[in-house]
């Protein structure tokens, strides 16, 4: 393609350039600074008379005004096609190992490599045939991507109903070799091959109408799907200060979540947590397909040390790949970690273009990015009648813990379902340390809803109870009153709590969850009389034991079985007495 | 020969603008004032008008002073001789010997690719049952210790470098006290440790820029180092007076603050830097320990905040000790398990009963009557802060352990420490069970 578009920069200022344009510019097109040998990729945010501010996704070291700018005419974009799964990106989407394999040791700025395996064959089966109408995001046919059927789609930018005029019979091809020509109903004639390209902040829009979310997306944490549910194509956050646990909650759900393709971006977060995934995610194996984890799994990371401009790029990137699954009829879920840091890229560039701040210097439109970001998540009809999801999750790393600031507000405007984690519960090693009275959701859970408000009433009468006692001490407190203590107490360390690294409690399944729950109501139910308040404490920490032991066992198993008629027969006899 | 500017157009705090052309972003550039040559690094460009901020600061600066580009980003050496000498931010000896020129780098290099990292498995011993036992030290792991002005967080700091069994220390000082630095000179000299030590200096008295300087230089020779192979620990005292001087840097320059005047772009300046701390695939690794004092002991204010979403855990040093609640290794996990067997349970029964020591004292304090059971937390308490809390105890990992043992023996019943029988039978003192 010819140089179709230049200009020259007049001012750096940290990674915005300001750049005099010869013709015209697009907002939000792609450009490249030119340095020497090395073309830095750069995105037009602002565009003032002649002049055109650029945000550059790598160091800006060593430009000099003067120097040449090349514009693209396209906007930042993503390459969907198979292949994708599995792959580790950074936020502009660079494949990582490839990366390290050219250069080594450091991401050398400049250096940009296709998304996806030019050479790799893929076996395609058409599922058109000439002569065939169709439309963007129509299926052309499919091959088979790792564990799934990976449809290709019609170019999603094809405008109103196109004909096809061939199409390649089944065997196996590159994604850049032709697979089909369509005709417009003006003529027009494109050529299309496995792999398209698709601007990463706009929603990629070919389905039928978005849908109400109302499964429960199964997390197998039981604080979430029993308490705080998410919905299959629904939106949750987990705000919360350091130390308080988000990572680790964050890569629990990734692990555990039942659904088709997960997509984790770290954003701007320290490059040993991805490291993590990077290594132990191939090793681990998805007890839905019996496959490596790695399989249904894309990682975005930008992490906190790499370019800013690209930190903001990543949660776009990310939310394109997850809409480009659910046009297949999968279920995706993306988990940002965490859109603090990407807010916090908004602000940077916002200081540099020297905008009128809003809170906490942070722009005023701050708040409508975070809602158009959630708003990309949904559950969709497709134009075949198929059913896809994205479900999104976004850490947020409030400062100083404080759930009052823009980033969390602006997020708990738009989402279904608050995951608040807390500092105290994380200090008194309560994990997941989500806090069991101020978080919230509007999505259905997995069991009866009196039930649900039964156990959060006693969760509250119990830290009632509990700061009475901080102040009268254990001696002024009735027997009744200490009792239901007991009971919250027991119900947050045998249900709430969750051992994360255990293989069997980690990973909590629905059917185990409705029934451990049933069994925990029964036991907040059940009216015990106990002589002294001793007696009570006794009973309820061998009673937590049990439970915790039960928690540890297979579901389903005959130790399993075994340890629930020690519990039921222990229950009785307190009954009896 | 490059050209030679004289019109200074603007002297604003510490940054300097010209009329120059043909000037590259991050550029050095020479100062000629009449009090002698400073460095300026380029900070913005804008048209013709280049924007610098001086190293040396802009005192003195005259608006026809002399101002020579040098073509150059900021580098420093990474030679092999660097060992056993001291610098400032900029890179010049402070030490009244010859500088070091060969070997050049450029400082602030790009971010390590993450699937050139591995996970970190090997701790870095340091002789403190706080650190080694509690919260184990792992290599590569970037972690403050957060502390209040007054407390002994350099001389815990020197004592970790003399300790701790890596091929060199890099430490880097900013806004040091003078005196603070003439410590750590001569702690080091002391124990022999500055032959494998380079030392990068800003005191209190020095310019500010140069501050900004300085975790760069000394992370950029770390991993110079690092690349052929070595085990670097890079020391950096105290990253709240670099933040501030970035805060100043950022007023001067007009940004936009967000939050107590602190740069919008605090966390990633942190990060970048932070970041750093790295175990290489197929060569050696930097591990990065820092001092963050945090103004009036709070831990949100936007410098510790900042730092903790960054850093792998923190040490909470306070009332000259490490404390066991606050401190946090986010890495412990990795490395404590290959250690001895014992060392998890002992790590977790003690914690948690020092937890229950705290409870009760607080409920002493409120005039609540004490069991039995309160009085052995008492004891055990007293014992606790004595033998592992105290920053004077001096003893290996193995050691810790047995006077773990020794300490719940003196105080409690098998069954009431919580620990699992087999552990038990094969730990517990046997001389001890009278208790």
């Amino acid at each position: 393609m010819p140089e179709t578009n230049q200009g020259r920069i007049v001012g750096v200022n940290g990674n915005m350039i300001t750049v005099k344009f010869d013709t015209f510019v697009t907002q939000n097109e792609v450009a490249y600074a030119i340095l020497g040998d090395k073309r830095l990729k750069c995105e037009v945010i602002r565009v003032r008379g002649s002049n055109a501010d650029l945000q550059v996704f790598e160091s800006t070291n060593g430009l000099t005004v003067g120097d040449i700018v090349s514009f693209t005419g396209e906007l930042l974009s993503v390459e969907l096609g198979p292949g994708l799964l599995t792959m580790v990106y950074d936020g502009l989407q660079n494949p990582l190992d490839q990366l390290a394999k050219k250069s080594g040791f450091f991401l050398e700025r400049g250096v940009y490599l296709p998304a996806l395996d030019q050479n790799a064959k893929w076996d395609f089966t058409p599922s058109v045939k000439a002569d065939d109408s169709i439309s963007a995001g129509d299926y052309l046919g499919s091959v088979p991507e790792g564990i799934y059927t990976h449809y290709i789609c019609a170019p999603f930018d094809l405008q109103g109903t196109w004909k096809i005029e061939s199409i390649s019979p089944a065997g196996s091809y590159t994604i850049k070799d032709k697979i089909a020509s369509v005709k417009s109903e003006k003529g027009n004639v494109r050529e299309l091959t496995m792999s398209q390209k698709w601007p990463v902040k706009i929603p990629i829009k070919c389905y039928r109408e978005k849908l109400l979310p109302e499964k429960t997306l199964i997390t197998q944490q039981r604080i979430i799907d029993t308490f705080f549910p998410v919905a299959v194509g629904g939106t949750f956050c987990t705000p919360g200060p350091f130390g308080a646990g988000k990572t680790v909650l964050q890569h629990a759900i990734s692990q555990h979540a039942q659904t088709d393709v997960v997509i984790v971006c770290a954003c701007g977060e320290r490059a040993g947590e991805v490291v993590e995934i990077l290594k132990e995610y191939p090793h681990l194996e998805d007890p839905r397909t019996g496959r490596s984890l790695m399989e249904r799994s894309i990682i975005i990371c930008n992490t906190s040390s790499m370019p800013v401009a690209a930190r903001e790029a990543s949660v776009y990137t990310a939310i394109t790949l997850a809409e480009y699954y659910r046009q297949m009829g999968l279920n995706a879920l993306l988990l940002a970690d965490s859109t603090s840091r990407w807010a916090q890229a908004l602000r940077e560039m916002s200081g540099r273009l020297e905008e009128i701040p809003g809170e906490e210097g942070f722009p005023a439109y701050l708040e409508s990015l975070i809602a158009s970001f959630y708003e990309r998540a949904g559950l969709v009809k497709l134009n075949n009648g198929k059913l896809g999801s994205v479900t999104v999750g976004g850490a947020v790393s409030p400062a100083g813990g404080n759930f009052e600031e823009p980033v969390t507000q602006a997020t708990l405007k738009v989402v279904g379902c608050f995951l608040g984690l807390s500092k105290q519960r994380a200090d008194s090693r309560r994990f997941p340390s989500i806090h069991p009275l101020e978080s919230w959701s509007h999505y259905t859970s997995l069991v009866d809803k009196e039930d649900i408000a039964k156990a959060r009433k006693m969760l509250r009468r119990g830290m009632e109870v509990n700061q009475m006692m901080n102040v009268v001490g254990e001696e002024g407190t009735s027997t009744d009153d200490y009792v239901i203590y007991l009971k919250s107490e027991f119900l947050d360390s045998v249900y709430l709590q969750q051992n994360t690294f255990d293989p069997v409690d980690g990973a909590s399944d629905a059917d185990r969850q409705i029934h451990v729950f049933k069994k925990t109501i029964f036991v907040l139910d059940s009216k015990f009389s106990f002589k002294a308040k001793e007696d009570a404490r006794q009973f309820f920490m061998g009673l937590r034991q049990m439970f915790i032991d039960w928690n540890y066992l297979k579901f389903g198993s005959d130790k399993f079985k075994y340890q629930e008629d020690h519990i039921n027969s222990r229950l009785k006899e307190l009954a009896n007495a | 020969m490059r050209k030679v500017y004289h019109k200074i157009i603007q002297v604003s705090g510490n940054v300097i603008s010209v009329e120059a052309e043909g000037v590259s972003y991050n550029e050095l550039a020479e100062v000629s004032t009449k009090r002698g040559v400073s460095l300026a690094q380029v900070i913005r460009l804008s048209e013709n008008k280049v924007y610098l901020q001086v190293f040396a600061g802009s005192r003195g600066v005259s608006t026809n002073d002399e101002v020579r580009f040098l073509g150059k980003s900021m580098q420093i050496s990474s030679s092999q001789n660097l060992l056993g000498r001291i610098f400032n931010g900029a890179g010049v000896p402070r030490d009244n010997r010859p500088a070091i020129k060969e070997d050049m780098i450029e400082i602030g290099g790009p971010s390590v690719n993450p699937s050139k990292r591995i996970i970190p498995k090997r701790m870095v011993k340091t002789n403190i049952p706080m650190i080694d036992l509690f919260n184990s030290l792992v290599v590569s792991q970037k972690i403050p210790i957060f502390s209040v002005a007054g407390e002994p967080y350099n001389e815990l700091l020197a004592r970790i470098a003399m300790q701790a069994e890596v091929d060199v220390i890099v430490l880097g000082g900013m806004g040091l006290k003078y005196d603070d630095y003439l410590v750590f000179r001569d702690t080091l000299e002391k124990h022999g440790a500055l032959t494998r030590t380079v030392m990068f200096m800003h005191t209190a008295s020095d310019p500010v820029v140069e501050c900004l300087l300085v975790p760069d230089v000394a992370l950029a020779v770390s991993e110079a180092y690092a690349l052929e192979g070595k085990d670097v620990l890079v020391l950096l005292t105290d990253m709240t007076n670099y933040s501030d001087s970035l805060k100043e840097i950022a007023i001067t320059m007009e940004q936009i603050p967000s939050n107590r005047g602190y740069p919008g772009d605090l966390y990633s300046q942190l990060a970048a830097r932070y970041e750093k701390a790295v175990d290489f695939d197929g060569a050696g690794s930097i591990t990065v320990l820092t001092v963050t004092t945090m103004p009036g002991d709070d831990v949100t204010h936007p410098v510790p905040d900042n730092t903790g979403y960054i850093t792998e855990g923190q040490f909470y040093l306070k009332n000259g000790r490490i404390e066991p609640f606050g401190s946090l290794s986010r890495l412990k996990q990795q490395v404590n398990g290959d250690t001895r067997k014992d060392h998890r349970a002992i790590m977790d029964t003690m914690i948690r009963l020092y937890a229950n020591y705290k409870e009760t004292c607080e409920k002493q304090s409120m005039g609540f009557s004490m069991s039995q059971w309160d009085n052995k937390l008492l004891k055990y308490g007293v014992l606790f802060e004595q033998r592992m809390m105290d920053l004077s105890v001096n003893i290996p990992l193995e050691e810790s352990l047995n006077i773990g043992w020794k300490t719940l023996a003196e105080c409690f019943d098998k069954a009431e420490t919580g620990i699992k029988t087999d552990m038990l039978n094969e730990f517990w003192p046997k001389s001890e069970t009278t208790a």
